[in-house]
């Protein structure tokens, strides 16, 4: 049983309708370690050692947050600069990451259709989480594509609802190690057969 | 004279002492053990209480006119008003359906129509003592049943002011023959026509608003300012006595004046403090009530009519419970609600006494009808209690009671979550941020001034001394969720916080502590949560401090939080052990040297060092780049 941490960034929680239902979901499952940011730190004062030790327990390392400007909230950044020190994460001679799994599981308000070159945001998500793509890169960890909830300004409760069922089972496929689509051959994870298989029927 | 009234306090007190921890013991509410000590010490058991226990009844009476008050304080002016239409609607559907079925049964066995309606009246109002003590006890006052029954109650109240107005018109004989009876009553107006009557009771219970407003806060503000408690209880037995006199020098029931003064007062910053004076008082007054009810039983009336006297408990609680189901389902409430209301409200009341003797003097009644239907009151008031366990033990259970069902009504005075005490610079300070988040907070201080300047801005704060129990637990303590100790005094709030630790332990304690010291005896007696009043602060100006010589903000901003982070776990450190004096010093001694040890290496290793993690320096040796690169 792979061990998942659920690093979770959201100045503004109370008021999200969808990572409420999201976040619902899986904070209490078995061998899951839901991990909130903003709640942890709300003065932005990291405590390295203690989150250093955290991802060190874990297999799959999950960057959860809404996509704000393009990118994830500030203490999830500041959390990136701050833990993923040099000679630990990254750097010659640092393995403490290596081989561990990483995504990002993001929820925005346009949908899918804005998110292209000829849409309204000129680029795909999968272009905006370069930056993270690379960083887990670095790290030696083997970077997913992400888990994504889209359009959540106009999402109904249905949709919701099925993503929430989707996040817990792609949850459960890392749990099992079962393999997934690679960052070539799918965009969202979301699309990957294993959840969209047990969905169908 | 004395020996025979110290003789009978003995005697009240003991049986009390010895019946009432028993039926608590077997889980009985306090009302049955106090009925039933009056029956031991009564004239047919034990016989230590003879004929008396009449006199002691209409002494005793006064405890309903304290918990009328009491209640009263309760309620405020604005939720008394929206409760208006349950208190006619089910009262009056209560009373009036009540009057007409008993009336009916009666005439059927053989009454005359007189004597029909006088029971029928007394039959139709229900025991406020017995109920509501009831009620307070199981901590139901908050639910439908608590509600629904306060406003029958209180309706009856007034009703029975009709009644006794309407007996005399009953009667045959002349009037006058009767009246010298009863010249410490009705008689102020007596000889005045119906409209001034009427005229003077509006004026009284217009000065009853006014003076509750105008005298008594003021009174109570002066008296807060000796610092002197006594003279509290003293405030508080006044108001009540004077309250409770007016309403009988205009022909009102005193508890309705008592109540109503109750209401005025309820948005007064003595609330609390009025109640947790005159709550003693209460209790042992109405103890006494209950016991003198047990003890005027008369076993002799009930030996020589057992079956007529059994049938007709039998027959009236049916009547009233059957009434009371109706207006239940009427009123729409909860099937376990209503089984509640429909039992709590069974049985007769006090008021019975003072109707069924009143008609006896005015000869309407016999002395066998008057005998047999005290009986008749007193073994139905005994038994309701009993019927009540039984409805809780055997029948709710099946229904799925919650015990509290929680703020459904928002009549009862609500009980905050938060209480906050000490209301001083420190204390107002998070009473503001609370409320500006929303979060009203029940707030206590013990400066009057204070209270009385902080209460015109619109605070909602109460003078008393928190640290008696009392006044905690009237300001709601049970149901709080968190209480804050605001206190300058370190003394005090160490005070508060033990007591409080060891009566409520599930109340989050959350302490203000003037500095270290204070911080670990409160740490030590297990309380987590310490606020050192110096720490914050200090390093905060600290921190501008190196911004002024130049340092850049954001490092400074985390070097502070590093610093009361170190500084906490240092005090939790120390706290852990315990210590003789010579030793805590030592420590502290020692602790303060550390402390200054760190600062030095701190700024011995430079800030970047310490904080490295925007620092590029490692990388660049790593990679052999060059510095400026």
């Amino acid at each position: 049983m792979k061990r998942v941490l659920i690093l979770f960034a959201h100045p503004k929680f109370e008021q999200s309708r969808a990572n409420k239902a999201l976040v619902a979901t899986i904070e209490n499952i078995e061998g899951v370690t839901f991990h909130d940011l903003y709640e942890r730190y709300p003065d932005f004062n990291i405590d390295v050692i203690g989150e250093k030790k955290l991802l060190e327990q874990h297999d799959v390392i999950v960057w959860h947050h809404p996509f704000y400007w393009y990118s994830c909230p500030p203490l999830m950044k500041q959390w990136m600069d701050v833990v993923l020190e040099f000679g630990w994460a990254y750097g010659p001679n640092a393995s403490a990451l290596h081989t561990k799994k990483c995504l990002n599981v993001i929820t925005t308000g346009g949908t899918r259709e804005v998110y292209c070159p000829t849409g309204s945001n000129n680029y795909s998500v999968n272009e905006f989480l370069r930056p993270f793509e690379q960083t887990a890169r670095l790290c030696g960890m083997e970077y997913m594509p992400p888990f994504t909830v889209m359009g959540t300004h106009n999402i109904s409760d249905q949709e919701l609802e099925k993503h929430t069922l989707q996040y817990r089972q792609l949850i459960g496929c890392f749990q099992k190690n079962l393999p997934m689509g690679t960052v070539g051959d799918c965009e969202f994870l979301n699309d990957t057969p294993q959840l969209n298989k047990v969905d169908s029927k | 004279m004395s020996g025979s009234f110290l003789f009978a306090a003995i005697v009240f007190l003991a049986g009390a002492i010895i019946c009432v921890p028993i039926a608590k013991k077997l889980g009985l509410s306090s009302v049955l053990g106090y009925l039933l000590a009056g029956i031991l010490i009564g004239p047919y058991i034990l016989g230590f209480v003879g004929d008396e226990g009449q006199d002691i009844l209409h002494f005793a009476e006064f405890g309903v006119v304290m918990m009328l008050f009491l209640i009263g304080l309760e309620i405020e002016p604005k939720n008394f008003w929206q409760m208006r239409k349950t208190i006619v609607g089910m009262g009056g559907a209560q009373v009036l359906g009540t009057m007409m079925v008993s009336f009916l049964l009666f005439i059927f066995i053989g009454f005359d129509w007189k004597v029909s309606l006088i029971i029928s009246m007394a039959v139709s109002l229900s025991s406020t003592a017995i109920t509501l003590q009831t009620i307070k006890e199981n901590g139901l006052m908050n639910t439908t049943y608590g509600a629904s029954s306060f406003s029958i109650l209180l309706f009856q109240d007034i009703i029975v002011i009709l009644m006794l107005a309407v007996i005399p018109l009953l009667t045959d004989t002349e009037k006058t023959l009767v009246a010298a009876d009863h010249a410490d009553h009705i008689y102020l107006l007596e000889n005045l026509p119906l409209g001034l009557q009427a005229l003077a009771i509006f004026l009284s219970v217009v000065l009853v608003i006014l003076a509750g407003r105008y005298i008594f806060v003021p009174m109570l503000r002066l008296v807060a300012k000796t610092r002197l408690r006594e003279l509290l209880s003293a405030s508080a037995l006044l108001i009540v006595f004077a309250l409770a006199y007016l309403m009988e020098l205009v022909g009102l029931s005193p508890a309705l004046g008592a109540f109503l003064g109750g209401v005025v007062l309820a948005t007064s910053e003595f609330k609390h403090e009025l109640e947790s004076n005159l709550e003693p008082f209460k209790g042992l007054l109405l103890g006494l009530f209950f016991m003198a009810v047990g003890a005027s039983i008369n076993f002799i009336v009930l030996g020589e009519n057992p079956l007529m006297i059994s049938g007709l408990v039998v027959a009236i609680i049916l009547l009233k419970a059957l009434i009371l189901f109706l207006v239940a389902v009427t009123f729409k409430l909860k099937v376990d609600q209503r089984l509640l209301l429909t039992i709590g409200l069974a049985q007769i009341g006090e008021f019975a006494f003072v109707l069924l003797s009143f008609a006896f003097q005015l000869n309407i009644l016999n002395r066998f009808e008057l005998d047999i239907m005290l009986v008749v009151t007193a073994l139905t008031m005994t038994l309701t209690p009993i019927l009540g366990i039984l409805n809780e033990r055997l029948i709710l259970p099946r229904f799925g009671t919650k015990k509290a069902e929680t703020r459904s009504l928002d009549h009862i005075a609500k009980t905050h979550k938060v209480i906050l005490v000490g209301f001083g610079h420190f204390g107002s300070t998070i009473g503001r941020f609370l409320r500006s988040n929303g979060i009203e907070a029940t707030i206590l201080d013990s400066d009057s001034n204070r209270v009385d300047l902080l209460r015109k801005m619109g605070f909602e704060v109460y003078y008393g001394d928190a640290s008696r129990m009392e006044l905690l637990e009237s300001a709601g303590i049970a149901e709080a969720k968190i209480l804050i100790s605001a206190i300058d005094d370190s003394d005090a709030a160490i005070h508060l916080s033990k007591m409080v630790k060891a009566k409520y332990p599930t109340v989050k304690l959350m302490v203000r502590a003037k500095n270290r010291y204070d911080a670990y005896e409160l740490l030590n007696m297990g309380i987590e949560d310490v606020y050192r009043e110096s720490l914050e602060t200090s390093v905060k100006m600290a921190g501008d401090v190196l911004q002024h010589l130049g340092f850049r903000r954001y490092t400074v901003h985390r070097q502070a939080q590093k610093f009361i982070q170190y500084d906490e776990e240092g005090l939790r450190r120390l706290a852990d052990k315990p210590k003789t004096r010579d030793e805590y010093i030592f420590k502290a001694k020692q602790e303060i040297r550390q402390q200054e040890k760190q600062l030095e290496e701190d700024l011995k290793r430079g800030i970047i060092e310490y904080d490295n993690h925007w620092d590029s320096e490692q990388m660049r040796e790593a990679h052999k780049m060059p510095k400026n690169q």
